[in-house]
């Protein structure tokens, strides 16, 4: 080729190799990339963890003095925002990484070194806000941040201040790993694989994205109108100066409740894959999955005030709230019924993986049902600002994201490592689990409705809380428990290694057809697909026929027009073809710009903080990482 | 593949599943992001609107016809786009070039119209700190002026290559995707024109309370 491209001077040589600290500084490998995010998120799991450990040692007895009321503050504000954005985010995260080239067919995402970007933004901005342990002045205001409270009049140390601008700085990391995804899921599917050919979790992962690009933007604004408030004295939440603290709440639960979708609809995936294989059979109704999932993207916009019920919005916008509060529900409950349709006279296995997913379905359901209970204003307003509002959310939070992700990595372990997760330590790892989460959050149900409010230090000797509360606090300590077998058990699994072939669980979807772990290049000939669930039948051809008559039966896995495509997608493609038209397989080269442009923006971030200048030493870095990245060929000249 | 076959198709053929350029995808739903960041600004302006408790207020200080001449500026900054493009698209370099240079031209004025808007109002007293008014004016202006920077910055990156060679027909896909981002900031500035200005331009004091500049 004789055309030109610009050039940008290189400060180092581009990284080649495949091992050592530059190999993953510099990767723009998926399966990398999906180790990195969850290997960061479990040590802040570990960390939001222990946050939640204090609280409860301090609420365990009536009139305890532990722990302050300004580091119970803390605590609890630190809590939530870790497991939402540091913790449930960004594991749903690993598993897009992991599974969606896989689960599509494709050698890696749309865009490499974005995905890459991602996770390093993802990696500075987790520090940075938790940076603020450090400086002992921890982020105060609660996970919600609720102005006044958050505005430099009630709270006018850093702390806010870090907790706003850490979530810009992850804001802009989730918005480019959703755009990214919804790239490769539209883009890059294998081919015959249409889009009610691909398999439930990439669905769930569309939809998430899809989300994340729409309500993170809404975070942003909302982050960027309090920083502007707490940082140059604009008037947005200040009522002297014309602005209403209720905004921020109309602001905030606008992106916060497409949000809670965001964290659930991951989870509802890896459940919707983990059911049918132990199960053996197909899910059952696949396209009301689908539907469901995206209705529930859209009315999650038009539930948001559920929030606000007691904030005194009025008749009028109360029962509108309520009644789009209560439609949301159904899509839910269709849900539920899939996946209880999907057991019914199931092959069933009750491997680690199931008894999370089953699980799932029970407690996911608890929190549901609690929450259609104060999606009626009346009753919220015996609820609201209470432990019952605690345990809702930790019933669909735990009960649900959280058990699903348990049940998601022990499905995919051998597919990642190529080994099997112990299955003795793994049932006492999801029992210790279950007694624990039950015993500690079912309480707070009663609680609550008792009238115990949440985010109080302490309470009164006399109101007949303390038994209740010392289970919780017991509970909470077996969970710990459970997860500490959890990573004895990833431990001892890696020195006692039960090898697990290709398909150890006689899987449904196209990441059960390459190795474990798989190569770099995922699949040495890219699968031609014909069915949903085309690798199942490709297996056991013999029960196509059982599935694919011509009658519109739903767990029928392929539309009825199958028997034309049969005949056209016969013809399998030639080994290794790929963009790049070569006969080699080719993947994208590393890449250090990505880190560059993050520590850039990492910088840019801390200065907000600290100090103008400091945004000043940020943009350089910013400049090399864009103008270096847009000059570098994706792959350099052989 | 030989220049003489890519020449042939004016768009080539994508090797994905929906047959749409990845990068052209993703800029449509970066741009759907980028509403959602402007809507809720925007909404945040309007449930504002009139909510100043002290002066200046819009009525006081908006120069519309100032402003008008700098949003014909912007808007004729996408025709120069247009044609910018499809020069490029044709192969003929150097119109290309200078059609992209003149949005780049056009884009600076238009920061420069802002900047001395800006300047002028923190003269008359309006900061965002005065009142509501200021606040949500600047902050949502001034994100939109962000916005602006980023694509002179990307265009004039596009007229330099433009110039040397390293932007051709046959990737003109490069400046088509710049070409989406800065016709839509184009339109989000019509959107802002007609809240701010158009609307809002004759609010003033709440009853009860006088003007507060007095020219
Ligand atoms: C059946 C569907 C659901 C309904 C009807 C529902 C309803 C509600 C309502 C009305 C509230 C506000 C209660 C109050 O503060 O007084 C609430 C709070 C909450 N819900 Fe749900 N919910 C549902 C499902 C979910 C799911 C799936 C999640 C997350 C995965 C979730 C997470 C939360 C969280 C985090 C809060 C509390 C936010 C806070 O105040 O800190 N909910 N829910
Ligand atoms: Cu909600």
């Amino acid at each position: 080729m004789t055309t030109k491209s610009l050039k940008f001077p290189q400060a180092f040589p581009r990284p080649k190799s495949a091992t050592g600290i530059w190999s993953w500084i510099g990767t723009v490998d998926h399966k990398r990339i999906g180790t990195m995010y969850g290997i960061v998120s479990f040590i802040w799991f570990l960390v939001g963890g222990l946050e939640a450990l204090l609280m409860r040692a301090q609420l365990a007895s009536a009139e305890n003095d532990l722990i302050g009321p300004e580091a119970f503050n803390q605590l609890f504000t630190m809590h939530g925002t870790t497991m939402v954005f540091l913790v449930i985010m960004p594991l749903s995260a690993a598993f897009f990484n992991w599974l969606i080239p896989l689960q599509i067919g494709a050698r890696d995402v749309a865009f490499p070194r974005l995905n890459a970007l991602s996770f390093w933004i993802f990696l500075f901005g987790s520090i940075l806000i938790n940076f603020s342990w450090v400086t002992g002045d921890a982020p105060n205001g609660g996970w919600f941040g609720y102005a006044p409270n958050s505005g430099t009049t009630f709270n006018p140390g850093l702390g806010m201040t870090y907790w706003v601008v850490g979530l810009n700085v992850l804001g802009v990391a989730s918005i480019a790993a959703g755009l990214n995804f919804i790239v490769t899921i539209l883009n890059m599917r294998a081919p015959g694989m249409d889009m009610f050919k691909i398999p439930i979790f990439t669905w769930m992962t569309l939809i998430t994205s899809v989300l994340i690009v729409l309500a993170m933007p809404v975070l942003a604004v909302a982050g960027i109108q309090l920083m502007t408030d707490r940082v140059y004295g604009t008037h947005f939440f200040n009522s002297l100066g014309g602005g209403d603290p209720v905004m921020w709440q109309h602001i905030f639960w606008l992106f916060g409740h497409p949000e809670v979708y965001i964290l659930i609809l991951p989870a509802m995936g890896i459940v919707s894959e983990v059911l049918p294989t132990f199960a053996r059979k197909p899910l059952f109704g696949y396209p009301f999955v689908v539907f469901a999932g995206a209705v529930i993207a859209f009315m999650g916009w038009f539930v948001w005030s559920h929030h606000m019920f007691t904030v005194g919005l009025g008749p009028a916008a109360n029962t509108a709230f309520s009644i789009s509060t209560m439609l949301i529900a159904v899509p839910t409950g269709v849900k539920i019924f899939n996946w209880l349709g999907t057991l019914w006279g199931g092959n069933i296995r009750l491997n680690t993986p199931m008894l999370f997913s089953i699980s799932f379905i029970a407690m996911f359901t608890i929190g549901g049902l609690s929450g259609v209970m104060h999606a009626s204003p009346p009753t919220d307003a015996q609820q609201q600002d209470t432990y019952f509002i605690v345990a809702h959310f930790h019933y669909v939070l735990v009960g649900g994201a959280l058990l699903g992700i348990f049940s998601g990595i022990y499905f995919w372990w051998p597919k990642f490592t190529g080994y099997f997760l112990n299955e003795k330590l793994g049932i006492a790892n999801w029992a210790l689990m279950m007694i624990g989460f039950n015993l500690q959050f079912a309480p707070m149900h009663w609680l609550g409705m008792d009238g115990m409010p949440r985010r109080i230090y302490t309470y009164a000797e006399n109101m007949g809380w303390e038994g209740s509360n010392l289970a919780a606090s017991i509970g909470g300590l077996i969970l710990g428990i459970g997860i500490l077998v959890f990573i004895f058990n990833v431990f001892y699994s890696k020195m006692n290694k039960v090898m697990a072939g290709d398909d150890p669980w006689d899987g449904r979807t196209l990441e059960w057809a390459t190795s474990s772990p798989p190569p770099v290049h995922d699949f040495d000939v890219i699968p031609q697909v014909q069915y949903r669930d085309d690798f199942w039948f490709k297996k056991y051809p013999e029960t196509i026929s059982e599935y694919y008559h011509d009658d519109h039966d739903q767990a029928v896995p392929s539309g009825a027009q199958l028997d034309d495509e049969v005949e056209e997608a016969l013809p399998v493609v030639s080994g290794g073809s790929d963009d790049h038209g070569h006969g080699a397989i080719h993947l994208p080269d590393m890449s250090y710009y990505p880190f560059i442009l993050s520590v850039g923006i990492a910088i840019l971030g801390a200065g907000f903080i600290t100090n103008t200048y400091v945004v000043g030493a940020g943009v350089p870095f910013i400049l090399w990482g864009l103008l270096g990245w847009s000059m570098e060929p994706v792959n350099d000249p052989e | 593949m030989t220049q003489a076959a890519a020449t042939e198709h004016h768009e080539p053929v994508e090797n994905t599943s929906t047959g749409l350029n990845s990068r052209k995808l993703m800029m449509w739903a970066f741009l759907g992001s980028d509403v959602m960041f402007f809507g809720a600004f925007i909404a945040t302006y309007l449930v504002y609107r009139g909510k100043s408790l002290v002066g200046p207020y819009p009525s006081e200080i908006l120069d519309i016809p100032l402003t008008s001449v700098s949003t014909f500026v912007l808007l004729m900054s996408s025709l120069a786009m247009v044609l910018g493009l499809h020069y490029v698209k044709e192969g003929q370099k150097n119109k290309g070039t200078i059609w992209i240079l003149v949005v780049v031209v056009l884009g600076a004025i238009f920061m420069g119209f802002q900047f001395y808007e800006f300047r002028e109002f923190a003269h008359e007293g309006l900061t965002p700190r005065t009142n509501i008014f200021g606040t949500t004016f600047f902050i949502l202006t001034g994100i939109h002026g962000a916005h602006v920077t980023i694509g002179v910055a990307w265009m004039a990156f596009m007229a330099y290559g433009s110039h040397t060679g390293a932007l051709r027909k046959d990737n003109a896909l490069d400046l088509e995707i710049a070409g989406l981002y800065w016709h839509f900031v184009d339109i989000v500035w019509i959107v802002i024109f007609t809240v701010i200005y158009l609307i809002s331009a004759t609010d003033g004091p709440p009853p009860g309370v006088g003007p507060t500049i007095l020219h």
